[in-house]
């Protein structure tokens, strides 16, 4: 791994908009893609990319959130903010996935659920609670992956799951370095400072056990991707050696040390 | 005109104290303006719940002030437990020590068994004077901790909210309350055994998006703050302001997420009512 950068400058690199799409990611790590859409309640949120896909020769559920490319998509997405419709979109393929016995991977990049008056008025709290909720109910491998911003409960929504990893130049926080100097400090300004002693960066994060494994994070997008894809299988392969039951107990088991 | 006469000024002695007592007859806190409708009211018009007069919205509570409206018939559960303050963050200890003074809790939940109007319930009530109700680690084990006891023991669980969130000061350890309690909620859940919230003022964050919105049952009080994002972030984003109410149990309840808005003065009936009534059939 590079040399050891600050807490600031992984929130900056976990920003980049160097850092690789959210299709890049899904068209790299998986065959036969077929994107799924809608929350069956009403709602389609671009923010969240769901679908089933083959990663390697075994089918399973992708469900991702997406900063969006062009202006519209980081329009339509709030920039990867996820609104109720895409958590219970989310909540929907997973259950569809236990169905099917089918692993679930989840890809996360967001700064957050959508702080918007709809998203309020539709239950944007509801919408992740039930989420959280499902992690007991879902009989399946579960891998969730942060390769940039994992920003609050709209990041925990899709990672309640039995690996959780992260980028090597990811975050995952309480609330944005910004929004923690601004609360203690009433000045957004010292964001970095904040970024600091807030234990967001992935090698923080690994010594409290919040998370399982770092992704090496190299220049070169193939060899990400193909390193990534060769985790991934590695480890459901791995996984699948349990029972649903046991993989159950054992994400609860995971969970109750916090 | 007489340039020599003596003006009739009044002589002050700004350092002398007041011979009338005026202000021993009349303390501080008589009348009190209700937060909500703004409308100052006699301190003993909002009665012994602390219900404004005027709209009813009901006065924050410390965790003990809650219980002793409720029962007088309860055991507490896990009252040692201490914060390990993941972060080691800078003058956090000071701050929990002050909470801890103010509320006589050793975090920012009351946990453990009553009985509210002869029903056997597990008990949370949070403390919205414990840096304001913030969901630390020990408010995370303390209330899972409810949900596995009350699982052993068969019991319902009611939990009263009021929270602004993940407790910032202790980081992602804080957040992941989120997720464990959820599960635990989930088993107790599974095992086919009641869990009633009581939304209070205020209700937001991390709270509302994990166990404040996974009751079997969600009542309210009137005029409570229920929300996930905070007013100022909303507004910030959409650059619209919000109606007054827009975040209220009673606007929550119009777009399907609260069950009940319930006066506190007939929470203790109602708790036991809907326990019950969620109870097996006794032969």
């Amino acid at each position: 791994m590079a040399q050891k950068k600050t807490a600031a400058e992984v929130v900056q690199a976990a920003r980049s908009a160097d850092k690789i799409s959210t299709k890049t990611l899904i068209n790299g790590l998986f065959n036969d893609f077929v994107e799924l859409h809608g929350d069956r309640n009403g709602g389609d949120d671009p923010a969240i990319i769901g679908g089933i896909a083959r990663l390697g020769n075994r089918a399973v559920t992708v469900i991702a959130t997406q900063k969006g490319e062009t202006v519209e998509e980081k329009i339509a997405t709030h920039y990867g903010d996820p609104e109720p419709e895409g958590y219970r979109k989310a909540l929907r393929l997973m259950r569809q996935a236990a169905k099917f016995n089918r692993p679930i991977i989840t890809l996360i990049n967001t700064a957050g659920a959508y702080p918007g008056a709809d998203a309020e008025a539709h239950g944007q709290g509801e919408a992740i609670a039930a989420l959280l909720q499902a992690s007991y109910d879902l009989p399946v491998p579960f891998i969730a992956t942060i390769f940039g911003e994992g920003g609050s409960g709209g990041a925990l929504a899709l990672a309640c799951a039995d690996e959780v990893w992260m980028f090597e130049n990811s975050i995952y926080s309480v609330l944005s370095p910004e929004g923690f100097a601004s609360i203690l400090w009433k000045d957004s300004t010292r964001a970095d400072e904040a970024a600091g002693l807030m234990k967001l960066t992935p090698n923080d994060l690994l010594d409290m056990k919040i998370i399982d494994t770092i992704i090496p994070e190299p220049a070169n997008q193939d060899r990400l991707l193909k390193n990534l894809k060769k985790k991934l299988l590695l480890k459901l392969a791995d996984l699948s050696q349990l029972s649903g039951e046991e993989l159950i107990q054992k994400r609860l088991a995971r969970f109750r040390e916090f | 005109m007489n340039l020599f006469k003596r003006k009739p000024y009044v002589e002050t002695h700004p350092h002398r104290q007041p011979e009338r007592h005026f202000n021993q007859k009349v303390p501080d806190n008589m009348f009190i303006q209700c937060p909500h409708c703004k409308e100052g009211a006699y301190y003993k018009a909002f009665g012994a719940f602390r219900v404004c007069p005027n709209c009813g919205y009901g006065m924050r509570l410390k965790a003990q002030e809650r219980l002793d409206m409720l029962t007088a018939d309860y055991t507490p559960w896990d009252t040692e437990l201490q914060t390990k303050d993941p972060l080691n963050f800078p003058g956090y200890d000071q701050k929990l020590a002050k909470a801890q003074a103010a509320t006589g809790l050793n975090d920012s939940v009351w946990t453990g068994e009553a009985r509210i109007a002869g029903a056997n319930v597990a008990l949370g009530i949070m403390d919205p004077f414990f840096i304001m109700g913030s969901l630390g680690t020990i408010t995370g084990e303390k209330i899972t901790r409810l949900f596995e006891r009350a699982l052993n023991k068969q019991l319902p669980v009611v939990i009263f909210t009021a929270s602004g969130g993940a407790r910032m000061q202790e980081g992602m350890p804080a957040l992941m309350q989120m997720a464990k309690i959820s599960q635990a909620v989930a088993r107790h859940s599974a095992a086919g055994l009641f869990y009633l919230t009581i939304l209070t003022d205020p209700t937001t964050g991390g709270v509302t998006a994990s166990f404040a919105m996974q009751g079997d049952i969600i009542a309210a009080e009137p005029h409570t703050l229920v929300g996930f994002a905070g007013r100022r972030v909303i507004e910030q984003t959409i650059h619209k302001k919000l109606p007054e109410d827009f975040q209220s149990g009673e606007n929550l309840q119009k777009h399907g997420f609260v069950d009940s808005i319930v006066p506190r003065e007939k929470l203790g009936a109602f708790i036991a009512q809907v326990v019950r009534l969620n109870q097996p059939e006794e032969e």
